[in-house]
């Protein structure tokens, strides 16, 4: 393959940003000095070939570095990774992170998602568009940061040698005036964490959160860092897998699947390697659980990792969070260096940075990303258990699972069972965000009801009544007051024909606007669907057309509008690939038929 | 005496169910391959013997037993004990909003007669969506003597993008860019065909289901409104360049090569040709005046 490059070449920026990662280039094949042996040897294929998987920690090198990606960088990228520019503009064109028009070294993204707009972030945005102008200059709108919890929230970024990003939650429009007009940032505003319910006295998932130092290794080993792993390896693999089976542990990233299967068919399977992928990309709106974990506790993340990589035989670990979490990312990457400077950990693990892209926290989607492709997601069968990560057995994981392992692993399966129902054990985090007056982080027992649960969160303003709650954020669907009892369990939610999702739980009152909250919906999936079948990438577009003109024309003839939606409705979730599409309809679905949204 | 020989396992028969009727395939073989071996017609746009499977039209779903979702039929195996419907109303009604969905977006009118029919067969009405609705629609892209790429027409199938990388050509000139709605099938930062690494082997043109990408005689002749197959005649002949011999099928209106294509099924090509084989016949045409 011949890398035909026809544009300028790189500024001396770009070259810096890109070498300082792959280091200098051997060759002129890489687009190096020109070196007598050139003439005879050829560099590139195989060898070259097998970097692909860098192509992301390159494009995210030049945009750090110059704020965005020229057609010269990209060309002296694809030839120092020997990548076909036609395909590398495939993949940056598809992540929203990266930008392809020249900007600023000043980005502000100012999240417009649906618990944000329940603290006002259409009046900032509105704010900011009449002194700023449109977004897509200095700042920009954004899905949900994942900072729901402090809403309304901002996401700063200044690039240059020093790159630096800032999460700013609550931000004030006189904040974000004052990024915008070059002021210094503010400090991120930390509330109180919420409390947490700990049962039978021992404490939770989030016991160590606000407790431990998260920079300092021997914080962690003080309050018992590391024993699980230690305790694994006393019991071996097929014991660990054993109990985390008895423990009826069911995935926390969305999909519920019982992690012990999954770890039994990752450690029976006979190619080598395996690969073990911490899914960090908490991009579901209303979620942010795995931020809370990994900013507060990231030693446990890793420690879950080495476990886990230790029950599954696997080589090499990744955790894929997402670009918007810089300070989970810093944490976990110190985590890592400290705890493998201590001879705690023996598998390599990498830390890869997401770059804007809903869709690549979707198992497969996520493989393709670290592979240095665009975020689409695969087929499956075959399953990641088989063909994953470069091809290999892979067991991928949501940090929450990971967590719950490490107590499974000290107090046994059995033990772990006793806490939550029978179908859905152990403790869960709620991500409560909206209307309440107590936003955050909450842990409870699997089947507490949902009213208990808001309720901790000391329930909703003075005066106000509760309109509904979006359970399992934007691919979950809206619970009516009605509904408050459900308790919070997988087979609870099934039964009224919900899902707790990921864990958010987005609290409106009466004065929300829930057309809006359909039309931001709508517009999530639009922007976020790959665009790879035909039924999600038409269909959520025709789905956000048709909501459009439904609210616009109150007094039209809706019958055939609506019929439409559920026809779409049906065939996304019936042929589309990935659960993306499969889902693209349900809050929209729910929002008009349970909250009757239409008649209000 | 010699070393034996190991020349694989015999594959194994599998069984499945499709409708009803009960069929052994080889291990391997796909949903399709069943449906075909019995003759039930089943729509695919994605799908080409020549390419790797990419099963994301989703136009070939059937309904499995035991699957939550639908199946590509173009890219499932066959696995023993698998009953498969493959004109349930769930089927029935994903393919035609598929088809629905689709035509609703793109130009669809010069795609085959087969793929009218499974409009008229799911009983596809694209203009329910509305008038106001988007669409791909863009202008012509002309940027060389050869062919042209008009993306007004372009479903996604990706099977452009296939052929010009590992499927065929391995030349990797364009990719699908952007995502979601706006995906699209691109060279790098769009620039035009001269810029990009395209070697005009036109072997794009031949997977593409659409008539997006058509030789640029075609597309000339049909804005002059001279394009008329059935004055067409196509002639089987064997490239003159060089010793590889890849069959090629002239197709000629009055006495002039229109355009060159290559049977799929062919063992020497499977549909694919060089620029030379595809775009060199302008010497037989050269006439004196
Ligand atoms: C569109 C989409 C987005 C997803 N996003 C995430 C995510 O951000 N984090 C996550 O852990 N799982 C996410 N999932 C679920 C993963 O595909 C996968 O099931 C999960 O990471 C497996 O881990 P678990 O078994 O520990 O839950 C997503 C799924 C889909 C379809
Ligand atoms: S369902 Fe949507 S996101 Fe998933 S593969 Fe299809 S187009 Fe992509
Ligand atoms: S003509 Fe050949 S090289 Fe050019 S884009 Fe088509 S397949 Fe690729
Ligand atoms: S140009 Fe043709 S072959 Fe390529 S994706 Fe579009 S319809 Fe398919
Ligand atoms: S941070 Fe704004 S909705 Fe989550
Ligand atoms: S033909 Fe099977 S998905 Fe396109």
């Amino acid at each position: 393959m011949d890398i035909r490059t026809t544009g300028d070449p790189a500024t001396e920026e770009e070259i810096a940003a890109i070498d300082g990662l792959l280091g200098e280039p051997e060759s002129l094949w890489q687009g190096g000095e020109r070196h007598p042996a050139d003439d005879h040897v050829a560099h590139g294929g195989r060898a070259v070939r097998s970097r692909r998987h860098l192509l992301l920690p390159v494009l995210h090198a030049i945009q750090d570095r110059t704020g965005w990606v020229s057609r010269g960088g990209l060309e002296y990228a694809c030839r120092r990774l020997s990548i076909p520019p036609a395909e590398a503009y495939g993949v940056v064109s598809f992540y929203a992170r990266f930008a392809l028009q020249p900007r600023g070294a000043l980005a502000l993204h100012v999240c417009d998602d649906i618990a944000c707009k329940c603290a006002g972030a259409d009046e900032l945005c509105a704010a900011l568009e009449k002194d700023f102008g449109a977004p897509g200059g200095a700042w920009h709108r954004s899905p949900c940061l994942g900072l729901c919890d402090r809403a309304p929230a901002a996401l700063v970024e200044g690039a240059g040698a020093d790159y630096e990003a800032r999460q700013i939650a609550p931000v004030t429009f006189a904040e974000a005036d004052g990024v915008l007009r070059g002021g210094a940032w503010p400090h991120n505003h930390s509330t109180p964490l919420s409390p947490t319910l700990s049962p039978g006295g021992r404490g939770g998932l989030l016991r160590r959160v606000g407790v431990v130092d998260p920079r300092s290794v021997d914080s962690y080993l003080d309050h018992g860092g590391f024993a699980a792993l230690r305790r694994a390896r006393e019991m071996g693999a097929e014991a660990v897998i054993h109990e985390v089976t008895d423990a009826r542990l069911l995935g926390r990233g969305g999909a519920a699947f019982p992690t012990g299967r999954k770890w039994e068919s990752v450690r029976k399977a006979d190619a080598r390697p395996h690969y073990l992928v911490c899914n960090a990309d908490e991009s579901e709106p209303g979620t942010f659980k795995d931020r809370v974990l990994m900013e507060n506790d990231p030693f446990a993340v890793v420690e879950g990792m080495a476990l886990a990589a230790f029950a599954t035989g696997c080589e090499k670990g990744y955790l894929y969070v997402r670009t918007e979490y810089p300070l989970a990312r810093q944490r976990i990457e110190n985590a890592i260096a400290r705890s493998r400077e201590r001879g705690l950990l023996e598998i390599d693990i990498e830390v890869r940075r997401g770059a804007g892209a809903y869709i690549c926290g979707e198992e497969t989607a996520l493989f393709n990303s670290i592979e240095g492709k665009r975020g689409e997601p695969r087929n499956k069968p075959p399953f990641p258990v088989e063909v994953g990560l470069f091809g290999k057995p892979t067991v991928e994981n949501n940090v929450e699972t990971l967590i719950n392992v490490l107590d499974i692993v000290i107090d046994g399966g059995a033990a772990y069972a006793t806490t939550g129902t029978r179908d859905s054990t152990g403790m869960r985090l709620f991500c409560v965000s909206g209307h309440v007056l107590k936003p955050g982080l909450y842990e409870v027992p699997m089947g507490t009801s949902l009213r208990a649960l808001i309720e901790l969160a000391e329930g909703l303003g003075p005066g106000r009544t509760l309109q509904a709650v979006l359970l399992g954020g934007a691919a979950g669907s809206f619970v009516t007051p009605a509904q408050l009892d459900v308790p919070l369990s997988f087979e609870g939610t099934r039964a009224i024909g919900a899902t707790l999702g990921s864990g958010a739980v987005i609290v409106f009152d009466d004065t929300a606007d829930m057309k809006q909250m359909l039309l931001r919906i709508a517009r999530f999936f639009r922007d976020e669907s790959c665009g790879q079948c035909v039924p999600c990438r038409v269909g959520t577009k025709r789905q956000e057309e048709i909501l459009e003109r439904l609210l616009a024309a109150p007094h039209g003839d809706r019958r055939a509008d609506v019929m439409l939606l559920t026809d779409i409705a049906q065939a996304m979730r019936d042929a589309s690939i990935c659960g993306l599409g499969q889902t693209a309809a349900n809050a929209i679905g729910s929002g008009l038929t349970q909250l009757r949204v239409l008649n209000g | 005496m010699a070393e034996p020989v190991f020349v694989g396992l015999p594959r194994k028969l599998v069984g499945v169910t499709i409708d009803g009727r009960d069929i052994e395939m080889t291990e391997g073989s796909t949903i399709l391959d069943a449906c075909r071996q019995l003759e039930v017609d089943t729509p695919t746009l994605c799908q080409l013997d020549t390419l790797t499977p990419i099963n994301v039209c989703r136009v070939c779903v059937v309904e499995l037993e035991g699957s939550r979702v639908l199946v590509p039929a173009c890219s499932r195996k066959v696995e023993a004990g698998m009953k498969i419907a493959t004109d349930s109303d769930r089927v029935r009604h994903s393919r035609r909003l598929v088809l629905e969905l689709l035509a609703s977006s793109v130009d669809m009118s010069l795609c085959s007669p087969r793929v009218h029919g499974w409009m008229a067969r799911y009983g596809a009405t694209p203009a329910r969506f509305g008038s106001e609705v988007a669409t791909v629609a863009q202008p012509v892209k002309v940027d060389n003597d050869l062919y042209v790429r008009d993306y007004s027409r372009c479903i996604l199938c990706y099977k452009c993008v296939e052929a010009c990388g590992v499927d065929a050509q391995n030349t990797f000139a364009i990719g699908v860019a952007g995502r979601g709605f706006d995906a699209h099938i691109s060279t790098e930062f769009d620039v035009g065909l001269p810029d990009s690494a395209c070697v005009y082997c036109g072997n794009c043109i031949g997977v593409c289901p659409t008539g997006a990408l058509m030789f640029k005689s075609e597309h000339d002749m049909r804005a002059a409104g001279t394009w008329d197959e059935s004055r067409q005649s196509v002639t089987e002949t064997v490239c003159p360049y060089c010793g590889v011999g890849c069959m090629l099928e002239l197709h000629v209106q009055d006495n002039t090569i229109v355009k060159v294509t290559s049977p799929l099924d062919n063992s020497v090509t499977a549909g694919h040709l060089c620029v030379k084989g595809r775009f060199g016949f302008e010497f037989v045409q050269r006439r004196r005046s």
